[in-house]
């Protein structure tokens, strides 16, 4: 793998850099509107947020990842380095497997959560929204492994939605069909080598693929070319953001805050309190954070996370949540009005003992029309299910709409 | 796994031997580890010029009187061969001062000196006393919990009762330094001097350095017979330990290291010793330093995260060293009558000479004149040498852990500077010299085990005390791996020949379940 040199950049001076997409996302994006994403220029919308969810949802849309923050571990003690850092059995993720998970402190309070991937024996990649280095490294004394950020040395795209596997397939990644949810593997891609993992924050039959930052232009025209028929279409992080609400989804710094930034500790959350309990292994040993959420789970939590489903059409941004007796029991953390499920949806996080499954609760939600304030209580109901989950996503092979 | 109740105590030290005693004492079968071929570890008599004895920690003056007295190691054969030396502060030009506790002598001083002495030494001894009455239990721990909040008000409300006046400057003056102290109080430099030494001694302080005032304190928080020379080399004691153990029914293996404790982060399950030989147990106490037991023999990655860190990072560079020379006769002091040979001899005449033989030792270089406190322990307790022979006994700072150039090319060098400075005041002490040792951090360390070869097995500062020694949430000597338990001078209340970590672990091992 290439080693980028970063002589040309001036962080003294800028915060954020072109991504290896940069001059592919500045020919789609008609509103010439960027923001920052860690290190890099992103795009909120390359022109209409809506549409490029419609292209996630019914044919496929490609998503810059370059900068999520990625953490390579290697090294023979890379398992067990794993297995104390994050909360979940990581000797379940087998090579050429992906896992999800999050790590927490010793007070079992959520720092992050990420995306493993076990590439082979010993050698694994950590996808997450923030930067963890300092506290992996932290985390690596007493093991034989080596952990270091390699962000900036490799260019990720993801491609998402159910034409997304008919573009592969034209772009001629021969077996990428066997590939199952979850699952990794590695091709020869114009002289690169092209890793593809059938994984990504969308809820729906898609991929991620991951190349050196020299290939990726290459990777974005050839990905293009294939997609050309099966309505491919750049997308923003707008439009991300709606399809990892109806798949219900947590983002850091959105529906929880890193304990790292919290100053008062009451403010961030454990695995349980944020509907993660099932990534919670308690009996593969040792795992920072162990003891406080063994403390936890025998005492109970006392905040949970729930998906909403509300009355009417209004997005239930930002709005407190009421209980029965009409006390504040919570906050919703992310909402917005979801075509696929025609509801008004909404991530929020509550007090215990609410949030039972069935539980119906209020919602006040403020909202504009013509520049005009309105408020509205809507009854909103607390649901299981994701609201976007289609049979498409674990299929294997998938249909090549 | 069943519980026996057994315990196993990886190390002999007097702390462990402490542990021991009173565990066994308590009924538990214990079986104590020790890696040198004889248990007292800093505290070991040994032999270091055939014919010529000497321990490492040579004066006596913070054994916790209720160990001494539980375990009757008098009864065990602990004598003294003397008690309540005082302390000679010697001038270069041969104006000696005399320190006893109710009165000054010599040393040219004026009547300010004189004056203040007295309450100087109110102050600070009843302060001494407050630290004292910490040490007879583990720290208070800060949580809600009722038991906790009590333990810790208990700690403020005996704080409130040395009344306004006294505990406003407690307050005051408990994180500051030395000199600045003393200053308020002395003109002479030999006194600042002397009292700034015993304010350093065993730290990686000066006597500017912060929070020299609260070591001070440590040092005078004994409550017995001021400074004692122990028959027998300060190994008797150790000696006397390991009898009141052994009479109780522990086991003691000596010559045996244990290599690791076998743990799977959760509890611990026994150990492996240096043979190969597995032992099994489901409680363990470590003599050995925090650093030492936690990150090389239980290991980080049985830590959570946080917890491996804070006993990284533990401070524990040592920088005394020990000198011990067999001598063919007394040596002669210029200007002091020999019948005060007996006594406890100091090299620091002046708060700047402390600082400028500490100030090489923040770059790696040792004193080149270097501060000492000198005992001349035969001459109350002829056993240690040859009739008519001498053993000088000294601990002598400046020495860095790590030495620019090494220690194997630096230490021929430091003995001269050592010998120079004591030529200094002993002009015709060379020639009397017929071998010597010369233990320096890394020696000590080989030697004894504890990390940097440390005084204290970890730094003893505000910042590394009470409730944050060794690390915070580990303070109680009971560690978050189950069944293990730390007992050394890492702990609480910290190094020096007391015992009382070594009984305040032995409760918290008895105190049973209580997390
Ligand atoms: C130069 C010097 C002078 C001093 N002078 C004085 C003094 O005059 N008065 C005073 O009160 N204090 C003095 N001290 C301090 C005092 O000696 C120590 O604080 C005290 O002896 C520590 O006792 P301990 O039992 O906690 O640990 P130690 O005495 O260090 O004992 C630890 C024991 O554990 C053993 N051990 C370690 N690792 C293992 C292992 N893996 N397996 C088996 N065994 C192991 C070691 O061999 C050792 O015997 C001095 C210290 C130094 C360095």
């Amino acid at each position: 793998m290439r080693t980028v040199h970063f002589d040309h950049r001036n962080h003294a001076r800028d915060a954020a850099f072109p991504s290896p997409f940069h001059s592919r996302q500045a020919q789609h994006n008609r509103m010439k509107e960027w923001s920052r994403w860690s290190d890099y220029l992103s795009v909120p919308a390359y022109w209409c947020a809506d549409m490029e969810y419609f292209a996630g949802r019914n044919a496929c849309g490609v998503f810059d990842l370059t900068p999520m923050i990625k953490h390579r571990v290697s090294g023979p003690d890379a398992l067990p380095y794993l297995n104390r850092l994050v909360t979940r059995d990581v000797a379940k993720i087998k090579p050429g497997r992906v896992g999800y998970s999050v790590w927490c402190n010793e007070q079992g309070r959520v720092l992050d959560d990420g995306t493993i991937f076990h590439f082979d024996e010993g050698d694994y990649r950590i996808c997450s929204q923030e930067r963890q280095i300092d506290w992996f490294l932290t985390s690596a004394q007493g093991f034989d492994v080596d952990v270091r950020e390699e962000t900036h040395d490799v260019a990720g795209l993801a491609l998402q939605g159910p034409t997304s596997f008919a573009v592969l397939n034209a772009l001629g990644l021969a077996g990428v069909e066997t590939l199952t949810p979850f699952g990794l593997t590695t091709f020869d891609f114009a002289g690169a080598s092209l890793t593809v993992s059938r994984t990504g924050f969308t809820g729906d039959l898609g991929y991620e693929l991951w190349v050196d930052p020299d290939h990726a232009e290459t990777l974005w025209d050839r990905l293009f070319e294939a997609g050309e028929l099966h309505g491919i279409r750049a997308m923003g992080s707008q439009a991300l953001d709606l399809l990892r609400i109806e798949a219900g989804f947590i983002l850091a710094g959105i529906d929880f805050l890193p304990a790292w930034e919290a100053v008062r500790p009451s403010h961030t959350r454990s695995p349980f309190e944020l509907g993660l309990g099932w990534l919670v292994n308690f009996d593969k040993g040792l795992f920072t954070g162990r003891r406080a959420l063994l403390e936890e789970h025998e005492r109970g939590s006392r905040y949970r996370l729930v998906k909403l489903d509300i009355a009417g059409n209004k997005p239930a941004k930002d709005a407190y949540v009421f209980g029965g007796d009409g006390k504040v029991i919570g906050t919703v953390t992310s909402a917005m009005w979801s075509p696929s499920a025609k509801a008004s949806i909404a991530l929020a996080s509550v007090e215990t003992p609410h949030g039972e499954s069935g539980e119906e609760l209020d919602v006040e939600i403020y909202y504009q029309r013509e520049l005009k304030w309105h408020r509205v209580m809507a009854r909103a109901r607390v649901v299981d299910k994701a609201f976007w989950d289609p049979p498409r996503r674990r299929q294997t092979p998938p249909a090549k709409f | 796994m069943t519980n026996t109740g057994a315990v196993l105590i990886i190390g002999g030290g007097h702390n462990g031997l402490a542990c021991a005693a009173y565990l066994a004492r308590a009924g538990r079968p214990v079986t104590v580890i020790e890696a040198a071929e004889r248990v007292g570890g800093m505290a070991a008599t040994r032999e270091f010029v055939t014919g010529y004895r000497a321990s490492c920690a040579h004066l006596l003056y913070l054994l916790d009187e209720s160990v001494a007295g539980d375990l009757s190691l008098a009864s065990h054969g602990l004598r003294l061969a003397a008690t309540e030396l005082q302390t000679v502060a010697l001038d270069p030009g041969g104006e000696h001062l005399l320190m006893a506790p109710d009165g000054l002598e010599g040393g040219g001083l004026g009547d300010r000196d004189r004056a203040a002495w007295p309450e100087y030494q109110r102050r600070m001894s009843k302060f001494a006393a407050y630290l004292g009455t910490l040490r007879s239990q583990a720290p208070p721990r800060i949580t809600n919990r009722r038991e906790d909040l009590l333990a810790l008000g208990a700690l403020a409300w005996r704080l409130r009762r040395m009344g306004r006046d006294d505990m406003r400057e407690f307050l005051r003056i408990a994180g500051i330094n030395i000199h600045d102290l003393l200053n308020e109080y002395f003109d002479s430099s030999l006194l600042k001097g002397a009292l700034g030494f015993d304010a350093v001694l065993g730290a990686f302080a000066g006597p500017r350095s912060n929070n020299t005032v609260f070591t001070a304190l440590h040092r005078r928080s004994g409550a017995g017979n001021g400074y004692s020379v122990v028959e027998g080399g300060m190994g008797a004691v150790t000696d006397a330990l390991a009898a009141a153990a052994t009479a109780a029914g522990a086991t003691i293996r000596t010559g045996v290291r244990v290599q690791r404790i076998e743990s799977d982060g959760l509890t611990v399950s026994g150990v492996e010793l240096d043979d190969g030989e597995r032992l099994a147990a489901s409680t363990i106490v470590s003599n050995a330093d925090p650093k030492t037991t936690m990150l090389k023999l239980l290991g980080a990655r049985h830590l959570e995260a946080e917890t491996a860190r804070r006993f990284h990072r533990l401070r524990t560079s040592g920088c005394t060293a020990k000198l011990h020379l067999a001598l063919d006769g007394l040596p002669e002091i210029s200007g002091l009558a020999a019948e005060h040979l007996d006594q406890r001899l100091l090299i620091a005449p002046g708060p700047g000479y402390l600082d400028r033989a500490f100030n090489p030792c923040k770059y790696g270089e040792f004193s080149r004149q270097p501060a000492m406190e000198i005992i001349l322990p035969s001459v109350v307790d002829p056993s240690l040498a040859p009739s008519g022979r001498h053993v000088l006994s000294a601990v002598v700072q400046y020495a860095p852990y790590r030495l620019e150039g090494g220690w194997e090319a630096g230490k021929p060098a430091f003995l001269e500077a050592i010998l120079d400075t004591l030529e200094g005041y002993a002009p015709g002490i060379r020639p009397l010299i017929v071998g010597s040792e010369l233990l320096t951090p890394p020696d000590i360390e080989n030697l004894f085990g504890a990390t940097g070869g440390h005084w204290h097995h970890a730094e003893l500062s505000l910042d590394q005390f009470l409730m944050l020694r060794p690390a915070p949430r580990a303070a109680q000597y009971r560690m978050p791996v189950d069944g293990l338990y730390l007992c050394s001078a890492g702990c609480h209340p910290g190094g020096g020949v007391m015992g009382s970590a070594g009984r305040n672990a032995a409760r918290a091992v008895l105190g049973g379940a209580k997390k």
